[in-house]
Order: structure tokens, then sequence, then C-alpha cells
């Protein structure tokens, strides 16, 4: 048996180190939390001639707040464990709870929020949050540094708009008067890879509500139609509720069947289409109800 | 940058017997590196460099405690603390981990003498085949660092990713509990005499 096995490790101890690194060695993959391209070692189904860890490259990690700004600047190793920690989950709330979804406490403590961005699954849990939010992707590399909105980021089933010398810099998520919340579907409560996910932020700055679906589309999907629908019925006047008249249930049908029909889901080993599409309409309605109640 | 160095005579202690490796004997890419497992310093010498953390400690360094079975996170047998932070071994590269701190199972108690927790485990009979057993130490130990204060539906989430066939949990629950109660009793024991050791020095 015969394997082209030859490996070089680096491990950088700056962005500079890193991205110069990844220049002059383009093909290189980028190890972060390691929860997905160490399964691909393991298995033998990816053999990578050199890896970059980025452990420790300081630039990349944690989060703050642009005083210029006001917007959250999350580091793209920023982990799931640390989306949970009070300071930041109180901030982005959705974000929390979709971290909260993700694997177990061990993936937690290991997977990156570059990392979900860059593997790109459908089934990513911080995607449809980071698009529900209208957050822009910060990618870095020797040629400098460019913005990204996350909706364009991601432009297929784990496929992106990083060019193979790129790597995620960090997230960056404007400040606005929100209330917000994530809810997914899956098999159990924990280890658990989405069948379906909703993410819903009401913008009470814009008086807009925006709606976006994980795991029925191969890209997060926004649900423009139900989001209209969501703006039209939320009463701004008294903060973004929904008002408690005869009409409230049945435009929450509405809204629910409108988010059903801007999904674009298959059948697939975890779920089948017709179940994905029902229940992320469920989702999408239960989330609005929460957050608007 | 650190870059793990090519050894210029790799010697081959072993061949570790994993079909899923490459063979190793002639590749260009065998290295050293060092890896700092229970406070004792390592050296890796003709180890292939895309070798997980978890097949190291258990075929290089002869630490089996760390179990092998789904090598993709999703069982958390494999459970160890990297700096501190509970992680699935199988998922982090071995060569990325020198100077970061690594305890497996072995490494938690005193020398051949069991914790609380795996006195607890026993005593509950929260281990039946055993398999899961390490894993769930290491993790229950890392959760009562964190928490010493643990609901159960904490313990339950805690332990999540340490997947469990043969117990159905209940005992494994019930170990955690008398731990967590076992700790708290002692430390309220011992508080009123450490806040009279305070006192006394203000006095003085």
């Amino acid at each position: 048996m015969s394997y082209d096995c030859a490996v070089s490790v680096r491990v950088p101890d700056s962005l500079e180190e890193l991205v110069t690194g990844l220049a002059a060695d383009p093909g290189c993959e980028l190890l972060a939390g390691g929860t997905d391209l160490m399964v691909e070692i393991n298995f033998g189904r990816r053999r990578p001639a050199s890896i970059m860890s980025l452990s420790r490259v300081t630039e990349l990690k944690g989060w703050s707040e642009d005083a210029a700004t006001g917007e959250l600047v999350l580091g793209g190793a920023l982990t799931y464990t640390e989306m949970l920690q009070p300071d930041l989950a109180g901030r982005l709330p959705a974000l929390a709870q979709a971290a909260r979804t993700v694997g177990s406490p061990q993936i937690r403590n290991a997977g990156t929020l570059g990392g979900n961005l860059a593997t790109a699954s459908p089934a990513g849990d911080t995607l449809p949050v980071l698009v529900a939010l209208d957050a822009v992707v910060v990618v870095e590399s020797a040629d400098g540094r460019r913005e990204v909105p996350v909706g364009d980021f991601v432009t297929g089933a784990k496929r992106t708009a990083l060019r193979p010398h790129d790597v995620v810099h960090s997230v960056r998520v404007p400040t606005r008067r929100t209330r917000q919340e994530f809810l997914k579907v899956g098999t159990r409560n924990a280890m658990v890879i989405a069948v379906c996910s909703a993410a819903v932020v009401v913008d009470l700055d814009s008086c807009s509500v925006r709606v976006a679906l994980g795991s029925v589309g191969p890209v997060p999907l926004r649900a423009h139609e139900a989001e209209e629908l969501a703006g039209e019925v939320l009463d701004w006047d008294a903060g973004g509720v929904l008002a408690g008249d005869a009409h409230r249930d049945g435009a929450l049908e509405r809204f629910a069947g409108l988010v059903s029909a801007a999904s674009r889901p298959i059948d697939d080993h975890r779920s089948t289409a017709a179940y994905r599409r029902h229940a992320v309409g469920v989702c999408a309605r239960r989330a609005l109800e929460r957050v608007a109640a | 940058m650190t870059t793990a160095g090519r050894a210029d005579q790799p010697d081959q202690p072993d061949q570790p017997d994993q079909p899923d490796q490459p063979d190793q004997a002639d590749q260009p890419d065998q290295c050293s590196y060092t890896l700092s497992v229970n406070g004792q310093e390592h050296e890796l010498r003709g180890a292939w460099m895309g070798e997980s953390l978890l097949y190291v400690l258990r075929n290089r360094l002869g630490l089996p405690g760390a179990k092998n079975a789904c090598e993709q996170g999703e069982c958390g047998s494999c459970s160890v603390l990297v700096d501190g932070e509970l992680v699935c071994s199988c998922l982090v590269l071995a060569a990325t981990a020198g100077g970061r701190e690594i305890v497996t199972v072995e490494g938690l108690g005193a020398g051949e003498r069991f914790t609380d927790v795996q006195v607890a485990f026993t005593e509950t009979g929260a281990v039946q085949c055993g398999f899961c057993t390490p894993g769930l130490i290491v993790t229950v130990h890392d959760l009562l660092e964190r928490n010493p204060r643990p609901s159960e539906l904490e313990i339950r989430e805690a332990i999540s990713g340490n997947l469990c066939r043969c117990t159905g949990y209940g005992r494994i629950l019930e170990a955690v509990e008398t731990v967590r109660d076992a700790r708290l009793a002692a430390a309220s024991r011992a508080a009123p005499v450490a806040a009279g050791a305070t006192r006394q020095e203000g006095a003085g």
C-alpha cells in the first residue's frame, strides 16, 4: 500500500506569520478546533501536504467592541464555549443559543466561529444567526483585508468566497437594538446535526424583522416574504410586539407558511424534505412568538 | 514560528498497529516534537505528523486511559484536558500540542490512589463495561472544578458528550451528585475554621 502522506505542521505565533505562510503555501490546510479536519484525517479521507494551526494566533481570539462603530468584533478563533459566556451571550443571545446546540462541551471548547464559516456546512448552526444579524465576515490575506457580508460569503454547500490564501479574521456584527432567537430541530438535544434551524431577529432600530433558515438549503436562506409580513404585523409603536388581537393566530400561521415556502430542503439520511419544510416553519413561528410576545 | 523539527535520525521504537495510518517506515515526514503529559515531558520522534493526540497517548506514550471509539468527537471516551480545557483528544493534532499542558485520566489521581470521582463511580455502580468511564471521569472532574454545585440538568448537559451504552446514566448521575454533595459538605465543615483563622489573623 502506498500513501502520499508527507505533511508539514506549522504553528504560527502571529497573524502576519500566518498570512505570509499562507501566501507562500496556498494549498495549506488551516486547522482551528479540528472538529472537521481531524475527522477527515483520522478516517484517511484527506491527507493534506501541509497544515497550519491557528492555535497561537492571538489576533484571532476572543471578541471586542469596536469603539468607533460600536460593532461587535468576533474573532475567527472564538469558540462556541466563549459564545456562551454571559458577557457575549447577553449581547448576542441567538448566537449563544445556537452555540449551545453545537456538539457537546468538548466540541464547544474546540470548535470556532471561523471554522463554522470556512467549513460552510449547510447545517452550520451559527450561519443562519449571522445572516439574521446582518453580520460581515472580515477576510485576511497577504493582499490585505476585505469584508464580505455573510450571505455572500457562503456561496454553496461547503463552498465559500475564501481564496486558498485567505483566513477568516473576524466577524463584525452591527450593534442595533434587537430581540433575537434561534431554534433548531434534531433527533436529540446534544451531539446532533441540525435537521433544520431558524434565526429570528426583531430589529427595533429599523422596525424590521430578519429571518434566516439553516439546513433547508445549500446555504442559509432568508425568508423575505415572511419578514415583510412580520414587519407589518408587529406593533412597532408598542416596541415591536405582536398585537394580541383576533388576527394574531392567523398572522402567525401565514408567517410559518411563508417561511416553509422559502425553504429549499432535500431528502437525506437525516430527514425528509417534507418534514424539514414543515418543521422550519414551526421553528420560525415559535421564535417570533418568543421574541415578540 | 514553531515548526516541529525533523529528526536527523528518526528512530522507530515501535510500529504501532493502526491500519488507518500510513506506513511510517520510509516516509520523509518523520519529525520530532515534545508533549507535556501529566506533568512529564515526552519527546516524540519518528512520529507521523498527522497523528491525533489520542493515537500518540495510547500507542506512543503507553497511556491507554483515553479510549478510542469513534475518532470523530462523538463519543467522548477519549476526553482529556488541554491547558485546562476539556477536549476530545482524537480531534487534537498531536504535533500542534507542544507547549500545552495535557492531563489524561492517568494524571488526575495521586499515583495509584483513586480520586473521589473514581471512588463514587465504583461505589454507585456507574461502571459497567467501563469503556466510557475514563472519559466520564475526566469530564466530571472538569465539571466540578468549574461548577461545584451543578443541578441535575447541568450535570446532564455537562456529560452529554460522553456516550454510555450500559448504564442508562442513572448511576452516573448518582455518582456525580454523591461527589458534589460530599465536596460541598466538606467545604462547609472547613469554612468556619477558615473564617476563624482569618479573624485571628485580623486580631493579631
